[in-house]
């Protein structure tokens, strides 16, 4: 079932008739595509190899390290009631700025900006497994220091049990909204000076 | 060679050489985990691909083991850069994209975009200006406008405020026009980490 509400135009409040409403229509393929985007990682038709409650918890730690407040909430509300504070706690330990990370050595070098490589809580690991600990350790590199990524980080997403599908999906997911996130934040600035 | 599951070991690539700077060179990009074999895609993997040239590209063979949220992710991508109704010109979605990938540090997306930037404005020697000094170049205000806004809505924390449009406004954008600008900008958060975290790009030839 496809959701009767665009995310987008729920969390930005973009009103039917509205400026934005009118500006959104301009890219109606865009519009109806983001939302397509929306349903296949989290109403997928078929689930696969991505747990559903993996996936809503991913995106809760997501929408977390970003800090946009509709998002949080809106994704905060898709996890159980017992998860909530154990992803709250991992995402005020992870929180730092972006983006940051390493050029191919050579002449970037000298625009090299180095910072953390996240490990989740002991914590918050065995509240959440091995296998979603990876990923959220995946998830911080991917959010904060995407220049960072080499081959052992998928090779520790293989290891804790992810396929290779399975890779693709939450790449996918954690990029998603990556985008969906500043689409809000951005669309939602535009709304205020409107 | 078909191979219908999953390997459980990263990919090695073979000997290439990475690009060190960025550029506006034609890159190849090789997969650090198995993309799909042409053979082993059913019809619902290659509708994923949207355009049926790409089922050479291992990018998205790899991306169409997820099909539905390729497809939609493909069709989000060109409506955004593509539609040419109003809004932003074409050229600008393509500086925000290339900006976007610049600070990202998405050297393979950087050099595709860029590339478009300089065709559809012509400003070639702007365009390679950003690639070489970064997101602090000096362009002129609209470009400069449209950089920052790009930068603004990249960074983490997300710092994109009502200065950011006051002055896409003063430099001529309309509010369709920022709101192209948001899109494109946005998306390439979403492709940069793709391209960035599942495979690495190659220098040609």
């Amino acid at each position: 079932m496809a959701s009767a509400r665009d995310v987008i135009d729920t969390l930005v409040g973009i009103a039917p008739g509205s400026k934005l409403d009118a500006i959104r229509a301009n890219r109606s393929e865009a519009r109806k595509h983001a939302q397509a985007s929306y349903a296949s990682l989290f109403e997928p038709r078929e689930v696969g190899g991505v747990a559903a409650y993996e996936r809503n918890a991913i995106a809760a730690f997501v929408a977390g390290l970003h800090g946009e407040p509709r998002t949080i909430a809106f994704y905060a509300a898709r996890l159980p009631t017992n998860l909530r504070a154990t992803v709250a706690a991992e995402v005020a330990a992870a929180s730092s700025k972006g983006p940051y990370g390493h050029f191919p050595k050579g002449p970037l070098s000298t625009e090299d900006a180095p910072g953390p490589t996240w490990k989740m809580s002991e914590a918050g690991r065995q509240a959440l497994g091995a296998r979603l600990a990876a990923a959220f350790e995946h998830t911080h590199m991917l959010v904060f220091h995407p220049r960072d990524a080499a081959a052992p980080a998928l090779q520790a997403l293989l290891d804790a049990g992810w396929s290779t599908t399975d890779i693709v999906t939450v790449s996918q997911l954690v990029s998603f909204l990556a985008y969906q996130i500043r689409v809000v934040a951005g669309l939602t600035t535009l709304a205020s000076t409107l | 060679m078909s191979q219908k599951t999953a390997t459980e070991k990263t990919l090695t690539p073979p000997p290439h050489t990475e690009p060190v700077v960025f550029t506006r060179d034609m890159l190849d990009w090789l997969p650090w985990i198995e993309p799909m074999a042409e053979q082993d895609m059913t019809e619902r993997h290659l509708a994923s691909l949207v355009d049926a040239s790409r089922v050479k590209s291992p990018y998205f063979r790899l991306l169409a083991r997820d099909p539905d949220v390729l497809e939609a992710r493909t069709r989000t991508d060109k409506d955004i850069f593509y539609n040419p109704e109003a809004g932003l010109p074409r050229a600008e979605r393509e500086l925000a994209a290339a900006a976007t990938s610049r600070l990202n540090g998405c050297i393979y997306c950087a050099s595709v975009h860029a590339r478009f930037a300089a065709t559809y404005s012509k400003r070639t020697d702007d365009v390679q200006r950003l690639l070489d000094e970064g997101v602090g170049a000096r362009l002129d205000e609209r470009w400069d406008a449209i950089v920052a806004a790009s930068v603004a809505l990249t960074a983490l924390p997300i710092t994109f405020g009502p200065p950011h449009i006051e002055r896409l406004r003063k430099a001529g954008l309309d509010d369709a026009a920022i709101a192209d600008l948001i899109g494109a900008a946005s998306f390439f958060n979403w492709a940069n980490r793709l391209m960035l975290s599942l495979g690495v790009p190659a220098t040609q030839g």
